[in-house]
């Protein structure tokens, strides 16, 4: 009998993570798109860390800083009564952080391809910036949207190393589906794991060819 | 006195760098035009009237509201602080160069958001009607040629009633009969809602179809300013008849010459002697005045 619950489980991780990122990542690069340059380098470069450093290296940081014995950790633990060690919501602010470059990168280029203008156009019209964002800028940025949702998503799914640090191995509550499967491994279960390393390959398949086929199409059609 | 200008500003330019500094006022329900080879700062001008660009100092004020003070011009008080209103809180109409369209709006759908919140919608029916867009109110920007694309940006630059209309060589993009044609778009909007408008342009015959008055910029200063006529004719000539044109041919027959000049949609066929046709070349802007008998041609500009 297979168990379905890592595989609900890293749906309902990169679904959370997935929205939180849309929330948090368009106004990120929004800012980055229009700062002048001393700042936006070192931000840039803080967003696109998770993009090169290795996985374990970000969870080991993260482990240390959420750790309910001192530092942030602690302070959450004592103020909030929060605890990110082990815990389901400890995995999506991991995930938010190590899939932030793959939602900001995408919108990043979208907002600084859009011609200038069409932001002055809409300032001159006595329009606000927040206005102006949703009516103007993001419709244009349909493409960016998707491909920077789906990314995230599809990464959150395949995320490995940050979930085993920071969640370790929790059945029901941090146990997802590609850490089900090193587990199987491990206990020479090889059909188990091929169960769920065949879904994640189905969907992960999936998703860039979704992925692609509305780029293609989207070139393709005038606005 | 609608509007006062008073403004400088380092220019960064191909040939270096340069200071703008402008001084001009205008009445209220004019249309000036500002004239000046690429690099003058025509649309820098603009573009600072507009607050979408800075200056190094300036003051503006339009209806006696004051839009810029950096204190340089003003004895302002001790501890006043320079006032910049932002471009959305500045009562203009800006069309640009290129139109700026917003590629997922329909016609209609610009001019609904380009409208203040509780204005009344009937006037997008009224402006649409004036622009002849109504056959066209719900196609969007990419599928309307250059002069339609051209009216539903002046459309949408008049739709919120501004108190000054900025034109950044608007025709630019045209071709002549479609140009004549938006000329008479731009004078009646300017008439009927007694819009005081800025004309970036350098045609000649547009200016003098539209404005009632000319700046002429060069490298960044005012090189001459009044009516048309009075800026672009060396001589003030009496005449009863006068209108401009572009020479389009010059045919020699027999000891005169017979020139034709694209005034407007038509050509004028004007005969000349050898002496008034040199300095006469094809391709050149030249004022057309009759006084008693045939019309004599001058050149402009």
């Amino acid at each position: 009998m297979i168990d379905w619950q890592p595989l609900w489980l890293s749906l309902r991780l990169a679904l959370l993570t997935t929205a939180i990122l849309l929330l948090l990542g368009i106004p990120l690069a929004w800012w980055l798109a229009t700062r002048r340059r001393t700042w936006k380098a070192i931000a840039e470069a803080i967003v696109s860390l998770p993009m090169v450093l290795p996985p374990s290296v970000l969870g080991f940081y993260l482990l240390l800083a959420f750790s309910p014995s001192a530092g942030l950790g602690r302070l959450l633990d004592h103020w909030l009564n929060i605890r990110l060690v082990f815990t389901f919501p400890g995995l999506v602010v991991a995930s938010v952080i190590y899939s932030l470059p793959f939602m900001v990168n995408p919108l990043l280029a979208g907002f600084r391809n859009l011609p200038p203008d069409l932001h002055e156009a809409s300032r001159t019209l006595g329009k606000s910036d927040w206005t102006t964002l949703i009516y103007i800028l993001l419709p244009n940025l349909r493409a960016a949207l998707i491909t920077g949702a789906v990314l995230s998503f599809a990464h959150t799914i395949g995320e490995f190393g940050v979930v085993m640090m920071i969640g370790g191995s929790i059945p029901g509550v941090t146990r997802v589906a590609s850490v089900a499967i090193y587990d199987e491994v491990q206990s020479t279960h090889y059909p188990e794991a091929n169960h769920y390393a065949l879904t994640l390959l189905a969907l992960s398949f999936s998703i860039l060819l979704l992925v692609y086929f509305i780029n293609h199409r989207h070139n393709r059609s005038p606005l | 006195m609608t509007l006062q200008l008073k403004v400088t500003k380092t220019l960064h330019t191909a040939s270096g760098i340069q200071l703008l500094d402008v001084n001009f006022q205008l009445e209220k329900g004019s249309l000036l035009a500002l004239y000046g080879p690429s690099g003058a700062g025509k649309t820098t001008i603009l573009r600072i009237l507009a607050g979408l660009t800075d200056t190094d100092s300036g003051y503006i004020s339009v209806d006696n509201e004051v839009w810029l003070d950096t204190g340089h011009f003003t004895p302002s008080g001790p501890g006043a602080r320079p006032t910049r209103l932002p471009t959305q809180s500045r009562s203009i109409g800006f069309v640009f160069q290129d139109f700026a369209l917003f590629p997922h709006m329909t016609v209609r759908q610009q001019l609904e958001f380009a409208l203040p919140k509780k204005a009344d919608r009937q006037f997008i029916d009224e402006l649409l009607e004036m622009m002849e867009l109504q056959e066209l109110q719900h196609r969007k920007p990419a599928l309307l040629s250059g002069g339609q694309q051209q009216r539903t940006a002046l459309a949408r630059a008049i739709a919120r009633r501004p108190a000054l209309l900025l034109l950044d060589e608007p025709l630019s993009a045209v071709d002549d009969e479609m140009r004549f044609k938006l000329q008479d778009f731009i004078g009646k909007a300017h008439r009927f809602y007694g819009l005081t408008t800025i004309l970036v342009s350098h045609y000649l015959p547009e200016i003098f179809r539209l404005s009632d008055e000319v700046i002429v910029l060069e490298n960044g200063k005012i090189q001459k300013q009044g009516p048309a006529t009075q800026v672009f004719l060396e001589e003030k000539i009496s005449s009863k008849f006068r209108t401009t044109g572009e020479i389009v041919d010059i045919e020699p027959a027999d000891i005169v010459y017979i020139i034709s000049i694209l005034s407007g949609n038509s050509i004028v066929k004007v005969i000349a002697t050898v002496t008034e046709r040199t300095g006469l070349h094809v391709g050149q802007k030249v004022m057309i005045a009759s006084k008693a008998f045939n019309p004599i041609i001058l050149p402009m500009g």
